[in-house]
């Protein structure tokens, strides 16, 4: 936006483009969602009778385990990126700041799309 | 740009326990992003069948891998805890000094004790064994 636009819109009294709070606001949605993900995995693991493979193939293939699986790998990996984001924008300096913060989306995105595969073949796939 | 002072200015503060909370906050973070390539390989292990499981349970039986995810899992029950503290902070509620320190020990001792139960209840489990 030039300057004299700029100006305008702040004598029009636009305030911002209301996306400030966009990168808050979803860092504490997903907070919330592993507040219940979270426990989740961990409780359901716990109540298995063991960790051997077939037990958990027969868990991770229920349709409700996998769907909760997948929310909880996306919404974990989405988490994750927006906090790396802060730290590395708070303590990385120079070219190095933009290197990272993309190389930090696309290993996230990639891990997501790793998980969310696994997911999909372990309740679609027999052993 | 570079010339301005910016945050986090920590060193200009006279030391409290509750900075300590707030740094760890942010290493647990950074340790359970770490921990995300394991839950990751774990399921790509999982979804490959039962010799990539058998090579994945030995790998994650290995000491120095246990004594990361007893690390991760204390990691996430202090970042649990003191997310929801964070959560509180951002409705507003708790946010008299006395308040941040109180709720700064109970958040210790309840991600401590929670850990513990949890590594007793997984490592009887003979999660990667």
């Amino acid at each position: 936006m030039s300057n004299a636009a700029q100006a305008l819109s702040r004598v029009l009294g636009r305030g911002s483009a209301h996306e400030g709070a966009h990168h808050w606001r979803t860092q504490r949605l997903t907070a919330v969602a592993l507040l219940v993900l979270g426990p989740w995995l961990i409780i359901s693991l716990l109540l298995l009778p063991d960790l051997q493979f077939a037990t958990l193939r027969a868990w991770a293939s229920g349709l409700v385990n996998a769907a909760l699986l997948a929310l909880l790998v996306v919404i974990a990996c989405w988490h994750s990126q927006l906090g790396l984001q802060v730290v590395i924008e708070d303590y990385v300096r120079g070219w190095l700041r933009m290197t990272t913060l993309v190389v930090s989306v696309f290993l996230h995105v990639l891990l997501g799309a790793l998980g969310l595969f696994a997911i999909v073949r372990l309740a679609l796939v027999a052993p | 740009m570079a010339t301005r002072p910016l945050s986090p200015h920590l060193f200009i503060y006279r030391f409290a326990y509750t900075m300590a909370l707030s740094v760890l906050h942010r290493a647990a973070g950074i340790l359970l992003s770490f921990g995300l390539l394991l839950l990751v390989a774990w399921l790509l292990a999982l979804a490959s069948g039962e010799a990539a499981y058998a090579s994945f349970s030995a790998f994650a039986g290995s000491w120095p891998v246990k004594l990361a995810l007893a690390l991760l899992l204390v990691s996430f029950c202090y970042h649990f805890a003191n997310g929801i503290r964070h959560l509180c902070w951002d409705m507003g509620w708790g946010l008299e000094r006395q308040q941040a320190r109180a709720s700064a020990r109970i958040v210790v001792v309840g991600a401590v004790l929670v850990a513990a139960v949890l590594l007793y209840l997984f490592f009887g489990k003979g999660i990667g064994s």
